[in-house]
């Protein structure tokens, strides 16, 4: 590889150029969408004829997004803290202590990481109107720690496993307890971990959309990308393509920051416990 | 691993100690035990509560009949609701719906995504851009990239549509279905081409250049050497997939709502309990689709033999 011919030079510049160009262009046509006037909605260029702030002060001033919105930042936030505290103690007894059962655990976050959530649509709706949790934040928060907790045990015990056990032993060695070692020794270290299953965690709480329709029935609880098809047009007859397309993008925004800034944690996590086996 | 080294060693050392039985497990190993319990308590008791449960319950409601606009007529009913539902032509045709959608987009991924590996792993340049872009669609909500799709395509407005002589292809069955199973290759190959990067980065290096001082072309290191010291990955990436790709539903929703028949088993579930507010019906979908998601999940599992996810993890 050190040595380049300009033929293979071209070659990959093209290679690259087509990921690039694959991986953006719908992105892109949601952004240009989102900055056409309603007049220039209906021209198919990518660049858009006439630029308006428009639809981005619109859904930023109307509740009918700000409040989803919020929902979404707040559910999202204390699903994924809740998740990974409990996804954190049961990765350090998995990977950690001599536990009897461990590879059931395993299993069982395995099958719910499968689970298919339409399954569970029908008998937790009845169960959550049935307990009042129906249309409220914890009802959202509830199914998604469940299913942030297998994605966030498998990452940070392989994470875990990474982390010098002879610190451990030392702090216990000076008269620490195993919960001592845990919080002051172990924690620390892994720190890195948990940020990213953090992230993965909150990417998914912040995509989910079939659960998000399914238990909410008002924006009190509603989140962003189910509150989308309730907007409407100018009037009747107009389809709102502008203010979706930026509804669209202020969602996108915060994946953007997450890759910019973390994109090796991300593909870290993403790969830790599926390729190791 | 390590368990059979520790049950080897604790066997050596506590030889006499253990035939007095499992309560003399040391006071130190008594409390490690203890705390595992208590770490792991809350995440199991969360995820029984939020499956288990609501999966048995879904049981018990497939046995009734049950539909919310008319309660005073709920009555057990054994497998009825089964029989209709299987009975029905609407569940066949969702479920090869789904089929096809699964089969097309796993597979075409799975190709797309050992190419966007190759690029990651193999450009001498520019990788930090790609892989940063290759991410996006993976993060990106799937309701937000859906719509993206839904105006590309709407005549007369979108850039694909306009490509086509602005057809208006979300309308028609086979071309929506196309269309849907593109959005999917969209927003799933960046994680099959991570799942199967990180595969193709422990194929040592030394191994492809023997191969090649050996006179192996380009095709044959690929298929001889690369592909079976993957298969461990391939099939990780692949089980993921194909369940990921079997629950679809936000794509479908934005792009068709199912209409003319593009319905998914996921929409098919969704529409009988909030259009029909049967339960009953719906609860036996849902039941129908898990135990299609446990075939299919078995089925990998066998393929798997020892490479399955978590057998590791489990040990150690």
């Amino acid at each position: 590889m050190a040595v380049i011919t300009p033929r293979q030079r071209a070659g990959w510049t093209t290679a690259n150029f087509v990921v690039i160009a694959l991986a953006l262009i719908p992105v892109l046509w949601l952004l240009s969408l989102s900055f056409k006037t309603p007049a220039a909605v209906v021209d198919p260029s990518l660049w858009p004829a006439q630029w308006t702030w428009g639809n981005y002060s619109g859904i930023l001033t109307s509740s009918q997004f700000l409040r989803p919105l919020l929902n979404s930042i707040g559910i999202g936030i204390i699903s994924t803290v809740i998740a990974v505290v409990l996804a954190s103690m049961a990765a350090y007894a998995i990977a950690r202590l001599r536990v009897p059962g461990k590879s059931v655990l395993i299993g069982m976050a395995l099958l719910i990481a499968m689970f298919p959530l339409i399954a569970l649509v029908t008998p937790m709706f009845t169960i959550e109107r049935a307990l009042g949790l129906f249309n409220t934040w914890p009802g959202l928060i509830i199914p998604y720690v469940a299913f942030g907790l297998p994605l966030g045990i498998y990452t940070l015990s392989a994470f875990f496993r990474e982390i010098p056990w002879e610190l451990e032993k030392a702090a216990k060695m000076d008269g620490a307890t195993p919960f001592q070692a845990f919080i002051q020794v172990i924690a620390p270290l892994a720190t890195p971990g948990m940020v990213t299953t953090a992230i993965l965690v909150f990417l998914a709480c912040w995509n989910d959309f079939l659960l998000a329709i399914s238990f909410t029935s008002t924006i009190d609880s509603r989140t962003a990308p189910a509150a989308m098809q309730y907007f409407s047009g100018g009037s009747v007859f107009t389809v709102p393509t502008g203010p979706i397309a930026a509804a669209a993008m202020v969602i996108t925004i915060p994946i953007i920051i997450f890759v910019l800034f973390f994109q090796r944690r991300i593909v870290a996590g993403l790969t830790s416990g599926a390729v190791k086996g | 691993m390590s368990t059979t080294t520790q049950a080897v060693t604790g066997t050596e050392a506590g030889e006499p100690a253990r035939k007095k039985g499992r309560t003399q497990l040391s006071e130190g190993a008594r409390a490690e035990r203890r705390l595992g319990f208590l770490l792991c308590g809350p995440a199991v008791l969360v995820m029984i509560a939020v499956t288990a449960y609501p999966v048995g319950y879904a049981i018990f409601l497939s046995l009734e009949r049950y539909n919310l606009a008319l309660p005073q007529a709920t009555k057990f009913i054994g497998f009825g609701n089964y029989g209709a539902v299987l009975s029905s032509p609407y569940w066949w045709h969702a479920l090869l719906v789904t089929v096809v959608i699964t089969v097309f987009s796993v597979a075409i991924t799975l190709v797309l995504g050992m190419l966007l590996a190759m690029v990651l792993h193999r450009t001498p340049f520019g990788r930090g851009t790609v892989r940063t872009a290759s991410l996006i669609p993976y993060g990106i909500v799937t309701v937000a990239a859906a719509y993206s799709w839904q105006y590309a395509w709407t005549p007369s407005q979108g850039y694909l549509s306009a490509l086509f002589n602005n057809s208006a292809p979300l309308t028609s069955q086979t071309e929506a279905i196309i269309i849907i199973i593109i959005a999917e290759i969209w927003k799933t190959t960046p994680f099959m081409g991570l799942l199967l990067l990180a595969g193709l980065s422990l194929v040592p290096e030394d191994l492809q250049k023997a191969a090649r001082v050996d006179g192996a072309t380009g095709w044959q290191r690929f298929t001889r050497i690369t592909l079976p010291l993957m298969k461990p990955a391939i099939l990780v990436a692949l089980l993921f997939r194909t369940l990921d790709s079997f629950r679809i539903f936000d794509n479908i929703f934005i792009l068709t709502s199912g209409n003319n028949g593009t319905g998914a088993v996921s929409n098919l579930g969704y529409d009988n309990l909030f259009s029909a507010l049967n339960l009953g019906i719906g609860s036996t979908i849902s039941i129908l689709i898990f135990i299609c998601v446990a075939i299919i999940a078995t089925i990998f599992i066998l393929g798997f033999g020892t490479a399955a996810p978590g057998s590791d993890l489990g040990k150690g």
